[in-house]
């Protein structure tokens, strides 16, 4: 057993209301610089949907993750012979145009026009050429989308789908739709670092946080065609590629990443996971449907003394395992099986689950009239408006079994709740329903807790980062004391 | 020895320049990779215009990547050129794949140069660097292929001509006599590549230094600890 500690995230679905107020915190924070304008390290998108870049989800143009090949795992954008004939240009990788260009206007126009008949306009310019541009595309430029015939209907995860499922989704007034926010998943097995010609790319040994040594960068690009999730970009200025880092600066210091602090719908959970590093490897090559109990089995039980014992000795702090034992992503991922990682197919074993939303009106329909009461209780989840293939396509590798699991337990709790509250469901059969779903009635208390009444600190339980064992503290602060400081100081200044 | 200008002048251009050019080369890379590794980078911009890049590119890289290789084996084994080149048809063949890799280049490079100037969103990446970098190796792949064509069989007499004045260079006893008797467009090419190497560290030429040989041996995922960060995991 190799105990490390990983940073892991949970975004509970049912409950982001779209706002987008996570993609602008971080933009504001991270990617207001030249030739980070069109990057979104935080993005929330409309499901079903195109996503950002377009298509993102489409591996037969992207070729980005892992497959299993002889046995092994090979990532299918690059190998090593591959990569000599694939440096110069490199077929998979998107372009501006997959993302869009970005553009501001000149306001300065507003207030500078000559009087004149006309209203005067701010036309949008480029930020890339400074040139007036005709804006064909932009961030979110699908949402609310739902069933649109240019956005919707391309959505790579309606594989699979009846034709009545796809007409379900797309009729006129049965339209249905979700948001989907993404982060850099920072992948137990990510297919950015193994791709990295350079060796730029690494996974921070403390916690697991993914990052792009800025100085190694060689802009060789070959990540940006690896991430499945497409959550690394290319700075065109710079000529580096950069990524979301996990606020490390904040984590560093006890705050919640910049997306998750700001969070209106409280949908985001941060904790540490402890994990088996020595199983990844035989996890990422299991069949479909047996990954994401392989990636739960992962996941170490940190009240466990043989695992705490290995922790120590593995170097992990004494107050990380303690956070460890509190962390609510464990509770979601492992204890009440209800958070699901997305596309695991891919198999670079995401660390950001997401919990599966509910369809909006669980109605089923019987003739001309709705109705929202059938004899089975359950019965609703299979004939849900979002089918539960999409869903299953999304975070089940392509089967419904977790997902049913899931969205039942979610449901027996409303059940139960409902009893609890108003009254109108009498306990006995709340706690039947609670059985069914595999749900006691303390998990159940557990659940309605984190998710409805949770504060600041039951959502994020940050680990102490311990940077006092850090490169700076090696170094003699005496020496430091009239400089600008430690680390990087060279300005990212593009070469000539 | 005679005082003639024009002498002198060969002087200056095959023994100053050539020492003054590798001194700069080395010093100036070293310097630019201690103080500024920032600006290491291959300033992608495939990401800008992924469509025409593809036929600039791969010419230009694949052609000149087999000429370099081809000048590199003539200075490094004249001998056994020579001795291959003594049976025409082997002659032949040697030379056409040169020739057939120079043009590429030129194509390759003139279709990068094209695509620079065509698509508005390339002049935000285009510095004057890249401009004076442009000129000077068409240049030189002009001068090659004019070479080629009109004072044939330079596979033959590099070895015997270019190879000894070359090794005195080296040794650090620079000896002229072969490169002076030379016709100038022979001359042009090799003062052009003097250039290209003087030049070489302040541009985006600096990649090629870069090319990242570790990749074919290292394991696929990297780990660095806070502590321990000079010792980088591989796991």
């Amino acid at each position: 057993m190799n105990v490390r500690s990983q940073i892991a995230m949970v975004f509970h679905l049912d409950k982001c209301i779209g706002c987008h107020t996570c993609s602008i915190a971080c933009k504001n924070i991270w990617t207001d610089r030249r030739g980070t304008e069109y990057m979104w390290w935080n993005n929330v998108e409309t499901k079903p949907g195109t996503g950002f870049p377009t298509q993102w989800e489409n591996q037969e143009k992207y070729r980005g993750g892992w497959k299993v090949e002889d046995e092994k795992l090979k990532l299918r954008s690059t190998s090593k012979a591959r990569i000599v004939t694939e440096i110069f240009h490199n077929p998979s990788q998107p372009s501006m145009d997959d993302y869009y260009e970005p553009w501001t206007y000149k306001y300065d126009e507003l207030f500078n026009a000559p009087e004149g008949p006309d209203q005067p306009t701010a036309r949008p310019v480029s930020m890339v050429t400074g040139e007036y541009i005709n804006v064909e595309a932009g961030p979110n430029w699908d949402d609310d989308l739902g069933g649109s015939p240019v956005y919707a209907e391309n959505d790579p995860n309606l594989k699979g789908l009846s034709e009545e499922q796809k007409q379900q989704l797309f009729a006129i007034e049965r339209l249905v739709m979700f948001y989907f926010p993404r982060i850099c998943n920072h992948c137990l097995n990510p297919s950015c670092v193994a791709a990295c010609p350079s060796g730029a790319l690494y996974k921070r040994g403390e916690d697991g946080i993914v990052l792009i040594d800025q100085k190694r960068c060689r802009g060789w690009r070959a990540c940006i065609a690896a991430c499945p999730y497409k959550k690394t970009f290319y700075n065109w200025s710079t000529g580096k590629s950069e990524k979301c880092i996990l606020c490390y600066p904040r984590l560093e210091t006890g705050q919640a990443p910049a997306c998750f602090h700001s969070c209106v719908g409280r949908i985001r959970y941060l904790g540490v996971l402890l994990y088996d590093a020595d199983r990844l490897e035989e996890v990422a090559k299991l069949p479909d449907d047996q990954l994401i109990d392989g990636q739960r089995s992962l996941v170490l039980n940190p009240i466990d003394p043989a695992v705490i014992e290995a922790a120590l000795q593995n170097g992990i702090h004494e107050s990380v395992v303690e956070s460890a034992q509190k962390s609510p992503v464990y509770k979601f991922v492992k204890e009440w099986k209800i958070a699901l990682p997305p596309h695991i197919e891919y198999r670079t074993l995401p660390m950001l689950f997401y919990v599966p939303p509910m369809s909006p009106v669980m109605a089923s329909r019987n003739d001309d009239t709705i109705q929202s009461v059938s004899d089975e209780f359950f019965h609703d989840i299979e004939d849900a408006r979002v089918p539960l293939q999409f869903l299953a396509n999304l975070f089940g590798a392509g089967h419904q079994a977790k997902i049913i699991y899931a969205l039942k337990k979610q449901k027996a709790i409303r059940a139960y709740r409902r009893a609890v509250t108003v009254g109108d469901i009498d306990k006995n059969s709340a706690e039947k329903i609670l059985r069914e779903a595999d749900c006691t009635p303390d998990e159940a208390d557990a659940i309605y807790k984190l998710t409805s009444l949770c504060t600041f600190e039951d959502r994020f339980v940050i680990p102490p980062m311990h940077r006092e064992e850090a490169i700076e503290m090696m170094k003699d602060p005496q020496y430091h004391k009239s400089s600008v400081g430690f680390g990087f100081v060279e300005g990212p200044q593009r070469g000539l | 020895m005679a005082n003639s200008n024009p002498f002198f002048l060969d002087q200056v251009l095959f023994i100053v320049l050539p020492y003054v050019s590798f001194a700069l080369f080395l010093l100036i890379s070293i310097r630019r990779y201690i103080r500024e590794t920032f600006t290491f980078s291959s300033l992608s911009s495939q990401f800008l215009e992924n469509k025409h890049h593809f036929w600039g590119l791969i010419p230009f890289h694949y052609g000149i990547i087999t000429i370099l290789t081809g000048h590199l084996i003539g200075f490094l084994i004249p001998r056994e050129v020579l001795l291959w080149n003594s049976i025409p048809f082997r002659l032949y063949v040697l030379e056409l794949t040169a020739f057939v890799a120079a043009v590429l280049t030129l194509t390759g490079l003139i279709s990068i140069i094209i695509r620079r100037i065509s698509v508005p969103k390339m002049k935000m990446v285009t510095s004057v660097a890249d401009w004076i970098l442009f000129g000077i190796f068409i240049f030189q792949i002009v001068t090659g292929i004019y070479m080629a064509i009109f004072h044939s069989w330079g596979s033959s007499w590099f070895a015997v001509t270019a190879v000894p004045y070359l090794v005195s260079l080296f040794t650090l006893s620079p000896d002229i006599t072969f490169i002076t008797a030379m016709p100038w467009m022979v001359k042009f090419h090799i003062i052009s590549a003097y250039l290209i190497i003087a030049f070489f560290p302040f541009t985006r030429l600096v990649h090629a230094l870069v090319i990242p040989n570790p990749y074919l041996w290292r394991k696929p995922q990297v780990v660095r600890w806070y502590g321990k960060w000079k010792s980088v995991r591989h796991v």
